[in-house]
């Protein structure tokens, strides 16, 4: 192991939002390294898409801290980094994948587009060296070549999904959000998500948060799970044993609830 | 006597049963025992006894009310009772395998990768994984035009032949096997004796749950009877 893959690549420490008097999350604190998947899992309302916006500042937290570590191993403070730093990250070292693709691709711009896009935003500036990665991505999230030329709006829901997932990740980002990224896909394209999201976290070691109700999702992708319910984090752990022994009351619902196959 | 590669020390394990009003299920009870590299222990005792879970536990896959589990290997040496997630994944990457019973298949991938993925996963190339990975099937004679299908349709016996094949492969210097043979014919029974050999040889330490007579003959250096531990229900 590096020495820097001993710092972590985000740390959250007692994040809390309240909505007036209304609590969206309570002293949230965890730490996440590189190459590494947590699951944030909950059932709806339990505060799991907040504590996502929180986390990529897309909310502003009541408490708490966030450091986040750059590339060069300077760590910042997310809560005062301030607007223009969120922007540069979510330029150069974040994606987001939400669960509706229409949120996060440009409908009206080609796949090719779409993809390239990402990449111009960092500097790319050769034409053909922008199409021959965009058209890389597009054959490594199984969207066939003659395709590239299309836009979204001609794709299946599956499709889209995907393709999301490549616009985001063309700019080999270090950290990735995501909100129910299987939610409204049928069960077969949801297992090829599942796999090619697998696959693409492997090699290429990005840390991702994933957000989903859905506890087979969570135990084939994450690492490590954190369970939320009203706001409060009621259990957080390695994967396979938060879910073969649940220690708490709420875990053992959720856990006990899941349909066999 | 060396340090031992595996060392329970009065590990002990209660599941509490929210949903049934907090019912109480003591499991196990001040677990203590070792297992020295080069050798095969071997867990016995009736069902229920609590064998799986002292695996599960070894693991990190159960957690310990109780108790400590030294693992020692590859120059680690961790409390799998104590320790964090990730030095957890740490140590079954490079120190601990474990076969379980059932293989936990992941849709669409093939039997092959499925094989291969521990030596990916510890930084080895795709092809060389793949590579090993068919080497190791056809030691456990699952036909070649099965390794590109995904597992969840094969024949038990089919699936354990890719579990024990993807729990060999990595060549773990501590491994948990779970009825490695339950579902085997005689033929791929021997293969599972020849590699527990060949493990022992190379140094590894082995701790097995196996209730035939015959298999535990042919590969246990110690063994362990569970009743001992486990408490009345």
């Amino acid at each position: 192991m590096s020495p820097a893959e001993d710092q972590p690549l985000l740390t959250v420490d007692g994040i809390s939002r309240y909505y007036g008097s209304r609590l969206g999350c309570r002293d949230v604190s965890f730490e996440l390294y590189e190459g590494e998947i947590m699951a944030i899992v909950g059932e709806s309302g339990s505060g799991k898409s907040t504590l996502l916006s929180l986390l990529s500042g897309q909310a502003e937290a009541s408490a708490g801290t966030m450091r986040y570590r750059l590339r060069d191993g300077l760590e910042i403070d997310l809560r005062t980094a301030g607007e223009a730093m969120r922007r540069l990250l979510f330029r150069t070292d974040w994606g987001f994948v939400h669960q509706d693709p229409q949120m996060g691709l440009r409908m009206g711009v080609s796949a090719g587009g779409n993809i390239g896009e990402r990449l111009m935003a960092v500097g790319a500036r050769n034409y053909g060296d922008i199409r021959a990665a965009a058209a890389g991505w597009l054959h490594r999230v199984e969207i066939p070549a003659d395709r590239l030329d299309d836009t979204p709006r001609s794709y299946s829901g599956g499709m889209r999904q995907r393709l999301q997932i490549a616009r985001n990740l063309v700019t080999a980002p270090r950290l990735i959000f995501m909100d129910e990224p299987t939610g409204g896909l049928d069960v077969s394209v949801q297992a090829r998500l599942l796999d090619l999201v697998r696959q693409i976290v492997a090699e290429t070691r990005v840390a991702a948060l994933i957000v989903t109700h859905d506890l087979a999702v969570a135990r084939m992708l994450s690492h490590r799970i954190m369970v939320l319910k009203d706001g409060h984090v009621i259990e957080h752990g390695l994967t396979d044993q938060v879910l073969d022994d649940p220690h708490e009351p709420y875990t053992q619902l959720l856990v006990s609830s899941i349909l066999p196959a | 006597m060396s340090v031992p590669a595996l060392e329970l020390r009065n590990v002990t394990k209660t599941f509490t049963m929210h949903l049934q009003g907090g019912m109480k299920l003591p499991v196990l009870h001040d677990v203590s025992f070792s297992a020295q590299a080069g050798q095969c222990l071997v867990l016995s005792g009736p069902s229920g006894t609590g064998k799986s879970s002292i695996l599960k536990l070894i693991y990190g896959n159960y957690r310990c009310d109780a108790g400590e589990i030294w693992l020692r290997g590859n120059g680690a040496a961790v409390d799998m009772a104590a320790a964090p997630p990730r030095q957890i994944l740490t140590m079954r990457r490079k120190v601990l395998g474990y076969v379980s019973q059932f293989l936990r298949a992941i849709p669409r991938v093939p039997s092959l990768d499925v094989v291969a993925e521990p030596l990916v996963a510890a930084g080895l190339s795709r092809e060389t994984s793949r590579a090993r990975a068919a080497d190791m099937l056809r030691r456990f004679n699952l036909p070649e035009r099965l390794w590109s299908l995904p597992p969840a349709t094969f024949s038990g016996g089919e699936q354990q032949r890719v579990n024990l094949a993807r729990g060999f492969l990595a060549e773990h210097p501590v491994l948990l096997l779970d009825e490695p043979t339950a579902s085997l014919d005689a033929r791929n029974r021997d293969a599972v004796i020849e590699m527990i050999r060949q493990r022992k040889a190379a140094g590894a330490a082995i701790l097995a749950i196996v209730h035939d007579d015959d298999l535990r003959t042919a590969i246990a250096d110690t063994t362990v009877d569970v009743t001992r531990f486990a408490t009345a229900a």
